[in-house]
């Protein structure tokens, strides 16, 4: 970096000096940057929010202006919780939820420790293979329907191709058992490189010393994974798991080009289900209560695992 | 000084369009689904512009999204559409929520009588409270869901022998759903000219309305009923009575072995695709196709056959079609106005239909060509005979996601019975009449 | 690494994990390298069976992208006076005249200047906040960061129940402004904490010394910071038109035809009697590449850019 006149001030000014400064105050200049921001997320964030909740103890229905709205307690709470359709939703976001971090953090993890072999042309790679995660979910949820047809997808050919099955046996978006597992295998393919490039932060953060200690110690490779990558990698994957399990608890555009929650209703995942009772069936009122439901769980779930993420960081 | 030159330009053409309407000129956008008919009425629509000097921008969204983006825009009181072809079961929304403008005073003062409009297609799309005299729209297209066959394959001296063994009758369109039933099994499967043909391509789509509207076509003939007594929503022994729990068992057996296979999201693209590829023998769809149907030069023509909705315990078809509703949104609402005046000019609706859009004009309906200007002509009048709806209400998008998912999750993915699955369409139906407060 | 080191996995290891991982590459693009080369097959090519790898290239699924076209009959066909350019030719063939442009490009054209538009205010209202955290004591920061973070995690569909009713009240649905407005609060919380990461690696020394040479705060954060700051502003930019480009549910809510983006719109694209899934890859490949050639360039970013600046390599 040249050498500014700056720099060599900077160099020889002691940074007490600073304390000194004409024109605005820092305390305005400091309420005028942050304002419009706080200003902005008040509006569209906290206002609506609030909103939401004022509506979700009403019978209030968008589509219905000229209806009167009446407050009906904590009556969409509890049809709601009682209702067993949408125990069914939450159940198929379980699903989805479980298996794809599962599968994610399984093949990132081993993804990330093969790059991490530092084989030649790694950087390479490792771009080329992140490149589904940056794409529009939405456009590439409807094109896996192309991939997945029966006979000419490219999916059914490539399972025949390994596997001999012919390819116009099985439709992964029309059957009821396969279908759960269509969403779950799209969203693998788009996300696992999102965890395996956190993965390797991680991987990449453990300095070498360590390693050349254990060797020293005569612990075997084996060990050495178990008691130096793995827990070292620890936070990194927890976080990764943090990230994914936020996004895919909030999904909504993949799967619902993908199979629009159907056959039936096996992967009408809780979005999905929230956008039907809001948007298509217009319970306004309702489906605040249900938006409330759900912000509270994932707040309550991310909270706990924060915690749990920062104990897992101080050891 | 450039902007002067444009403005006075501007003026001039503004002008020059005045001597063929006292009226402004305006750019009119008119929104209905992307599909055949759609291009027709783009095409009827030059006349207008012609006339009237406004310009005609056209929004055509797709079928599976058509109801979700349309509603989705009325809601929330939108300008995007000037004029709007909404479909049928819209209109208890449209006129309550004040979406649509009323039409009665308009009608009055250009000498527009609805006594001029085939009564059923009246009823259906444009009054509300239905049956009473105030109209949200004027009969734009009319449509029923109907059934077109290979006309070839039936034709084949070996298919036909085969048929005759196996059933002691001669095969021929079906009379009766239960006959239906039978040719699309007898299709199932079978070689002809070297490759695997399958029975029927029904309605199986979830997302939209596919489901309903295919199921319904076999409910209503079995004897399906919304209500015992119209007006009064008791459904417990209409909705789930035997004759409508037959039907729906009916036509998942239909789905079961007459379909081919991976049809389990069709709705009229995919059945459409069905057909033309040569995978299926009859196929369900809207008449609304029936012209480009015929005119298609690979299964068109002599290859195809058309025949109206069999009946079985009585004689019924699902009703399609829509009205044109001026949006209560638009600024441009006498443009708007402009465009139904000359829509609904007899000579205007005589091409329509030549043009491949169904009027639903007496005029056009009532002249003694008409059963003879089309293959399909004849079957569409029967079918507009007997044609029953969905729930109409305000509330229809609700009604019909509850029938949606009851049918689907009985038929494709298997879940439950028939009985089960009408009983809980009750209990759905009746907390959404609790809602509205009419039970 | 030009000195031994035991923890250097040996040439053996190395060759077989390059192996597996580039298998696994080669697996995962599939999916892209099919959408690409779908877009230049025929309809005909892109439904055949066995799925056909080499085939020859057309660009009718292009036309077919911008174009709406009518079929008519052979005898109206013969009447025409004969095409006029080479993709009335491409549509000719299919017994069909164009009947107008489509509506991709508008919509191309939305994404763009919503994307744009919600990327420029969010970043520059991000950077001012950012800059004012970094450097100065707002009361309750943690809160109010934590604050901004917490608004990313409700699901967009609870967030548009409100945002709908809002846009009603005020006429902001289906509008340009309304769409940047939503976009830019939903990526300032990234812009904040991404830029608050990039402005916490300059020096505080710089703008000091700045400020003892009589510049004013403002004329420090102006003509010091900025300047330094300007990859990371570059590369929270592209982030920020990455979310608003690829943003569906939002746009599928909210939009329905003047303000519509292109991730609502690509879908919808249905030929004649079916799908027409050449169209669709077309349409999908104009988008998508754009974000794969940004995804490259921001490769070093990249990984701050997708945990909001808490994992930086």
């Amino acid at each position: 970096m040249a050498d500014t006149p700056i720099d060599r001030v900077a160099k020889a000014t002691p940074p007490t000096v600073a304390a000194k400064i004409r024109g605005l105050s820092d305390r305005t200049i400091a309420w005028l940057f942050v304002a419009p921001t706080i200003f902005l997320l008040l509006a569209v964030n906290i206002f609506p929010l609030i909103w939401t909740i004022n509506l979700s103890f009403t019978n209030f229905r968008a589509n219905r202006p000229t209806r009167d709205v009446e407050y009906v307690g904590l009556r969409n709470y509890e049809r709601i919780l009682t209702d067993g359709d949408i125990w069914l939703t939450m159940q198929a976001t379980a699903h989805f939820l479980f298996w794809t971090i599962a599968l994610q953090v399984l093949i990132g993890f081993t993804l990330a420790w093969l790059i991490n072999r530092k084989f030649k042309g790694n950087d390479l790679w490792t771009t080329l293979i992140v490149l589904p995660m940056m794409l529009s979910p939405a456009v590439v949820g409807n094109f896996w329907t192309f991939l997945y047809q029966p006979q000419i997808g490219l999916f059914n050919y490539g399972v025949s191709f390994f596997t001999g099955i012919d390819p116009a046996s099985f439709q992964m978006i029309g059957d009821v058992a396969l279908a759960p597992w269509a969403i779950v295998i799209v969203d693998t393919w788009m996300w696992t490189p999102f965890v395996m490039l956190i993965c390797l932060a991680g991987l990449r953060s453990i300095p070498d010393y360590i390693y050349e200690a254990a060797e020293i110690d005569r612990a075997s490779k084996w060990r050495q994974f178990w008691t130096i990558t793995v827990p070292m990698v620890l936070p990194f994957l927890m976080l990764a798991v943090l990230f994914r399990g936020i996004e895919n608890f909030k999904m909504f555009d993949l799967v619902v080009q993908l199979t629009g929650g159907g056959p039936g209703s096996v992967t009408e995942l809780t979005s999905i289900n929230l956008k039907r009772e809001a948007f298509e069936k217009w319970r306004t009122g309702y489906a605040s209560a249900y938006a409330i439901i759900l912000f509270v769980t994932v707040f309550g779930l991310a909270s706990i695992y924060v915690k749990a993420l920062n104990k897992v960081k101080e050891r | 000084m450039k902007t002067a030159k444009l403005l006075a330009a501007t003026a001039l053409v503004a002008v020059s369009g005045l001597s063929v309407s006292n009226a402004q000129a305006d750019e009119l956008t008119l929104c209905w689904a992307a599909w055949d008919p759609a291009n027709a009425l783009v095409e009827l629509s030059k006349e207008f512009e012609a006339e009237y000097g406004h310009t005609m921008k056209f929004e055509f969204v797709p079928w599976p999204n058509f109801a979700d983006r349309m509603l989705n825009e009325l809601n929330s009181g939108g300008k995007l559409c000037d004029l709007l072809i909404g479909d049928s079961q819209w209109i208890g929304g449209g006129a309550e929520n004040g979406h649509y403008v009323k039409l009665n005073d308009f009608f009055e003062k250009e000498g527009i009588s609805m006594d001029d409009f085939a009564p059923a297609t009246v009823y259906a799309y444009s009054t509300w409270p239905k049956g009473e005299p105030n109209y949200y729209a004027l009969p734009a297209m009319g449509d029923a869901n109907g059934w077109f066959y290979r006309k070839d394959w039936f034709e084949k001296p070996d298919i036909q022998a085969a048929f005759k063994e196996k059933h002691g009758r001669d095969l021929a369109p079906p009379k009766t759903q239960a006959e239906l039933l039978e040719i699309a099994q007898f299709f199932q499967g079978r070689e002809i000219d070297g490759q695997t043909r399958y029975g029927a391509s029904i309605f199986t789509e979830r997302g939209s309305e596919g489901i309903t509207m295919g199921a319904t076509s076999a409910l209503y003939p079995f004897g399906f009923k919304y209500e015992m007594t119209p007006g009064k929503y008791d459904m417990e022994g209409a909705v789930n009575s035997p004759e409508a729990v037959a039907g729906l068992e009916f036509y998942k057996e239909l789905y079961k072995t007459g379909t081919p296979p991976g049809y389990t999201d069709s709705y009229m693209e995919q059945s459409l695709d069905a057909f033309k590829s040569g995978q299926v023998a009859m196929a369900m769809n809207w008449f609304a196709f029936f012209p480009g149907l015929y005119a298609d030069p690979d299964v068109g023509g002599d290859k195809i056959g058309f025949f109206v909705n069999p009946g079985q315990n009585r004689e019924a078809s699902t009703l399609g079609g829509q009205g044109i509703s001026v949006v209560a949104y638009s600024d441009k609402q006498d443009a708007a106005l402009d465009y139904i005046k000359w829509f609904a000019q007899p000579s205007v609706q005589k091409k329509w239909w030549d043009l491949g859009g169904y009027s639903c004009h007496v005029s056009v309906l009532n002249d003694p060509s008409f059963p003879d200007s089309a293959p399909f002509a004849s079957d569409f009048l029967l079918a507009m005979d007997n044609v029953m709806d969905f729930w109409q209400e305000p509330a229809y998008a609700e009604l019909l996601l509850a029938m949606q998912k009851r049918l689907h999750d009985y038929v494709v993915a298997d879940q439950g019975t028939a009985q089960e699955a009408l009983d809980k369409l009750i209990e759905d139906w009746t907390e959404t009449f609790e809602d509205e407060g009419k039970l | 690494m030009s000195s031994y080191s035991i923890t250097e996995p040996s040439s053996r290891q190395k060759w077989v994990a390059g192996t597996l991982v580039i298998a696994y590459a080669v697996i995962t693009l599939l999916p892209l390298v099919w959408i690409l080369t779908t877009g230049f097959k025929s309809p005909v090519d892109a439904i055949a069976y066995p799925p056909k790898v080499l085939f020859e290239p057309s660009l009718e699924g292009y036309v077919n992208l911008f174009t709406t076209r009518t079929r008519v009959s052979p005898e109206q066909l013969q009447a025409l006076p004969p095409p006029a350019t080479w993709y009335e030719e491409i549509v000719r063939n299919r017994d069909m005249v164009i009947a107008g442009p489509s509506r991709y490009g508008e919509r191309f054209l939305n994404s763009v200047i919503i994307g744009f538009g919600s990327t420029f205010l969010s970043v520059f209202l991000g950077t001012l906040a950012a800059y004012a955290f970094s450097r100065f004591k707002v009361p309750l920061k943690d809160d109010l960061l934590f604050f901004i973070l917490s608004t990313r995690m409700m699901p967009p569909i609870a967030v548009a129940i409100p945002i709908f009713l809002m846009f009603r009240t005020l006429g902001l649905s289906d509008t340009h402004l309304g769409m940047i407005l939503l976009y830019t609060a939903v990526n300032i919380s990234l812009a904040v904490w991404l830029l608050k990461g990039f402005i916490d690696e300059i020096p505080r020394e710089y703008e000091e010394a700045a400020l003892i040479d009589g510049y004013t705060r403002f004329q420090a954060f102006y003509k010091v910071v900025l300047p330094q700051a300007a990859t990371g502003i570059a590369s929270t930019a592209i982030f920020c038109l990455i979310f608003s480009w690829n943003e569906y549910a939002f746009a599928v809510l909210l939009t329905s035809g003047t303000a519509q983006t292109a991730p609502p719109f690509i879908p919808t694209i249905i030929g004649v009697g079916g799908q027409d899934w050449p169209a669709v890859a077309a349409g999908a490949t104009l988008f998508l590449v754009p974000v794969m050639v940004f995804t490259i360039l921001l490769r070093k970013h990249l990984l701050r850019g997708i945990t909001f600046g808490a994992v930086r390599k």
